[in-house]
């Protein structure tokens, strides 16, 4: 077992439920895979509940506040049981740790477990660095990558250091930081379909500064962001590659990159 | 409109869901305004005197306005002639008719002009006793009253002031200390009609961002500093 | 001027226009890099900076948990020092408050220091009907009252104009003054104001400012300004009327100290603004100058009823602009697009309170909920989650367009049925994958329109995960 993963609650190995996200289970199993393998790694029991689908977000931003709730108790009541809950995406972990607890503060049958959930719940780089310690990444990838901050990560949930000191560890990779890393590229769910023309005229001021870094691989944690940028770059004809960072941890990236063809 | 002040009041109380303060909870809320205590003070500013007036200086200039000290009030004329020949500025001044200012041996320079009294259009020049100088962002504090017309803070091109390195504190709270010390009362009834807190000349960003400064107060500020404190 | 019109319902209009706007772009494009890095370095030089914001936060929570008090305090000790405090309910009575202290001394010319309120209350154009002249001081507000529009930014009414634009401005308005050439240098462009607003000053029979804050403890009203304007505004003309709202009062002075040093750092990027002035009552007995009357309009419209709820800590803000200069919709679309008086994040938060969540519904949702307005907040507003709130509104009063309301619950219909969710999804990421197959990506796809005008949609890599999980498990076991 590599990395000082603590002991889970039966004194074994910790047992992680992963929340895959719905962008993962639907666009990118990559991801999904990618993440198993390096809670593995990390010395983890990995369990993937059946009962899972999607986080509530989209219609808890949306003012549907109803089935938000019963959407967030459908998630706390998959993921009982489980030492950890480990989700490959800051903005779907910003909403099981941060929101859910609000959302059912009101619930006397849920406050308690949307709490309980929220403690145990970790985005994949945090809960790698920040839980287990684990930093001993194998992989390698030589080329040169920038790294956008997703803002529910960056912002909900502190996530910023994690996953450059796990990419400082890949072999061969050089990593470009990003100017304005840490401003928004449009997507912001719903949003980027209801105001499209601003979601676009976001993510064209992202782009122009991926591509002046220079990098030939953009780097990030949220597939949103990821569909977002990537669908941006390659409208603009831009030879940036795109994937999330949990491919390059794991090493997975034989796939192509996202928005690429030629599998 | 006393009819919707009491409907503001009310309002208010509803939107809380209790009634007006009263007993013990207004007793609370009277002894807090009643014994002001300041809040987090920064590190910044909380140093030994002779630091506060170093600071209140490095500050003062950072934030563009210039600085001259000088070690007696006997030296004030001189730093004031000197400092307005080297900008060529004209040497007839607004004075605040302080009688701290009137003790200045003004007829060591002959050639300032000095009139006293309120600012009018044409002055260029000004000249005012500062009340305070807050080293933590290199502020000056005027407080106004009959021999401190707060017109003269702003109405002339140029602005100098008097400050003693006496006044000089630490920061905003205990400049405001000693404005109320001064005036000695303790019903929240000792503020002059206009207190200026003044940090480095007028400016504007409103033309593209762009930095001007003398937008519609001074061009200029410089602070003659002078040295009042036994060493 | 006219009054600011509201628009705020023609967001998408506005919107197309801002962006066909260039002029406006470049403005946007120099306030994201200057306004940024200023106010970051600034914050930096001062370590307790957050510590500061938390005591703030609790200085103005414990203000409004006790508003009543604090205001009957502040009434009295402006009454105790010779002013007049009038509470206004509405901005009409606001309006007609000011106007009648204009009208008791005869007023023809009120010279204005910046506010918020007034242009919140439309006082401009009740002013110019009633035969008073109004004229803005602030340089940004002098701009665009000439260009007859209204502000679009908070602190920096005028940031959407270019110094070309103000060239043609002065120069069209300032003929009158004897002023026939054109000026193109900033400091020049600021210089012509100067020499014409300064006889403004003199000549006005009322000086009107806004209020940053008013302290309890002493009666006094606080601006703070950089240009100095609010200062000869209001100490020249006769009368001095503070146009401001109830939830600015703040306790003692000790209190407004603590707020000031989170308030220019956060708004301008500055350690300290030029001009923080405290006012307290009319000119005394032997002050040379100042003015004979002090008159503080006290606004609610509205204000109160937010007391208590959900949204109640909208009444923190000091309105300092930080989060509009860290906003990436605002960088977008500017100040205008948003259609009232309050842009940028605290206008998408506040705005439907006042315009009504049916007028004012595109405010709230046209957020990515980035949170940055939220991290630079100095009263750490929850800006996002109170416009979630008003989304709530909207689409518990449906006035969330039909198509989005069945979209969503329609997508949650299905996501609490994950046997069909797994299945569902299946078939449709197969089929997205299919007509995906070639390039990796679509660039066109119905009912997508919105996504794929400005990009391609990455096509998915075909099997859901849940999908290939199953298989390993099986394969595993």
């Amino acid at each position: 077992m590599s990395g000082g993963a603590p002991a889970g609650a039966a004194g074994g190995r910790p047992r992680v439920g992963l929340f895959v996200t719905c962008l993962v289970d639907l666009y990118r199993p990559t991801v999904g895979f990618a993440a198993v393998k390096l809670l593995e790694d990390a010395g983890c029991e990995v369990v993937v509940p059946e009962a899972q689908t999607c986080c509530g977000q989209p219609a808890y931003n949306s003012g549907d506040r109803p089935d938000a709730m019963a959407i967030a108790r459908q998630v706390i009541e998959a993921f009982r049981g489980f030492d950890y809950v480990v989700v490959p995406s800051g903005s779907c972990g910003g909403m099981l740790k941060d929101h859910y607890p609000a959302l059912l503060a009101g619930d006397p049958a849920m406050k308690d477990a949307a709490e309980d959930l929220a403690r145990r719940t970790f985005e994949l780089t945090s809960f790698l660095v920040d839980v287990l310690g684990f930093e001993n990444v194998r992989a390698s990838l030589a080329t040169s990558a920038t790294y956008h901050d997703s803002c529910s990560g960056l912002r909900e949930l502190g996530i910023k250091a994690q996953p450059r000191r796990l990419l400082a560890k890949v072999d061969g990779l050089e990593l470009k930081e990003l100017p304005g890393a840490e401003v928004c590229c449009g997507f912001g769910g719903t949003f980027c379909v209801k105001y499209p023309e601003i979601s676009t005229d976001i993510v064209a001021k992202k782009t122009a500064d991926i591509v002046a870094t220079g990098a030939s691989l953009l780097l990030a944690g949220d597939m949103g962001c990821l569909l977002n940028m990537a669908g941006r770059l390659k409208r603009e004809g831009a030879s940036v590659k795109v994937r999330h960072v949990a491919e390059v941890l794991a090493g997975m990236t034989d796939e192509p990159a996202i928005g690429e063809g030629g599998g | 409109m006393s009819e919707a002040r009491e409907k503001i009041l009310r309002g208010i109380r509803r939107s809380l869901g209790r009634g007006p303060r009263l007993g013990e909870e207004r007793a609370a809320l009277q002894a807090r305004l009643a014994s002001p205590r300041p809040n987090l003070i920064p590190k910044r500013a909380r140093l030994p005197h002779a630091e506060q007036v170093v600071l209140f200086q490095a500050m003062a200039e950072k934030l563009d306005a210039t600085v001259a000290r000088v070690s007696s009030l006997a030296e004030v004329p001189d730093a004031v002639a000197e400092y307005l020949a080297a900008r060529n500025l004209p040497t007839t001044i607004r004075m605040s008719p302080d009688p701290e200012l009137d003790a200045i041996p003004w007829d060591r320079r002959p050639l300032l002009t000095l009139h006293r009294g309120r600012a009018a259009p044409e002055d260029l020049v000004g000249l005012t006793p500062a009340f305070a100088g807050i080293a933590e962002t290199g502020t000056l504090m005027f407080a106004s009253g009959a021999a401190r017309p707060a017109t003269i803070n702003f109405m002339p091109d140029t602005h100098i002031a008097v400050l003693r390195s006496s006044q000089v504190v630490g920061d905003y709270e205990t400049a405001f200390a000693r404005l109320r010390a001064a005036a000695g009362r303790e019903d929240g009834l000792f503020m002059p009609r206009t207190v200026n807190l003044v940090t480095g000349p007028s400016r504007t960003g409103d033309i593209e961002q762009t930095l001007i400064l003398g937008a519609h107060g001074p061009r200029r500020l410089h602070v003659v500093l002078v040295d009042d404190e036994a060493h | 001027m006219s009054a600011f019109p509201v628009t705020s319902r023609n967001f998408r209009k506005n919107t197309a226009k801002a962006h066909a706007d260039e002029n406006l772009r470049k403005a946007l494009k120099r306030m994201e890099s200057g306004a940024i890095v200023r106010r970051a370095a600034v914050v930096a030089e001062l370590p307790e900076f957050d510590a500061l914001r938390d005591e703030a936060l609790a200085i103005k929570n414990h203000v409004l948990g006790n508003l009543d008090f604090y205001l009957e305090r502040f009434e009295a000790q402006v009454k105790a020092q010779g002013g007049h405090v009038h509470w206004c309910a509405t901005p009409r009575q606001a309006r007609e408050t000011i106007l009648s202290i204009c009208q008791a001394v005869g007023a023809r010319t009120a010279t204005k220091g910046k506010s918020m309120i007034a242009e919140e209350i439309a006082l401009n154009p009740f002013l110019e009907e009633n035969g008073i002249e109004p004229v803005e001081t602030d340089l940004g507000e002098y701009i665009i009252q000439l260009a007859d529009e209204p502000p679009s930014h908070i602190i920096g009414p005028a940031l959407h104009k270019t110094k070309e634009q103000v060239t043609e401005l002065f120069h069209q308005h300032h003929r009158k003054y004897g002023r026939e050439e054109r000026v193109t240098d900033p400091q020049a462009l600021v210089n012509e104001a100067r020499e014409i607003l300064r006889q403004k000053y003199i000549d006005a029979d009322v000086g009107i400012t806004g209020a940053n804050f008013l302290i309890a403890e002493t009666g006094s009203t606080i601006i703070v300004t950089n240009e100095g304007n609010g200062d000869l505004t209001q100490m020249l003309p006769r009368v001095h009327v503070v146009i401001t709202s109830i939830e600015k009062v703040v306790p003692t002075l000790e209190d407004v100290s603590t707020i000031l040093r989170v308030l220019a750092r956060s708004a301008t990027g500055q350690e300290f603004s030029s001009y923080t002035t405290f006012s307290t009552g009319p000119k005394r007995a032997g002050d040379l100058d100042g003015p004979e009357q002090f008159h503080v309009v006290l606004l609610d419209n509205g204000r109160s009823d937010l007391l208590g709820t959900e949204m109640q800590d909208l009444l923190r803000c000091i309105r300092c602009g930080a989060c509009m200069n860290h906003c990436p919709v605002y960088h977008s679309v500017g100040g205008h697009a948003y259609g009232w008086v309050y842009p940028g994040p605290i206008g998408a938060a506040l705005d439907p309170h006042f315009l009504g969540i049916e007028e004012a519904q595109h405010l709230p949702n046209a957020s990515t909920f980035c949170g940055r307005c939220e991290s630079v907040c100095p009263m750490r507003i929850p800006l996002p989650d109170i416009m979630r709130h008003w989304r709530e509104r909207a689409f518990e009063s449906a006035v969330t367009p039909p198509q989005q309301r069945f979209g969503i619950r329609l997508w949650a219909w299905v996501a609490m049925r994950p046997a069909l969710y797994r299945a569902g999804a299946r078939l449709a990421m197969r089929l997205l994958a299919w007509l995906g197959r070639r390039e990796g990506r679509l660039s066109s796809l119905p009912f997508a329109g919105g996504w794929t005008a400005g990009r391609d949609l990455p096509a998915p890599q075909g099997r859901t995960f849940q999908e290939l999980w199953a298989a390993r498990r099986g394969a595993r076991k």
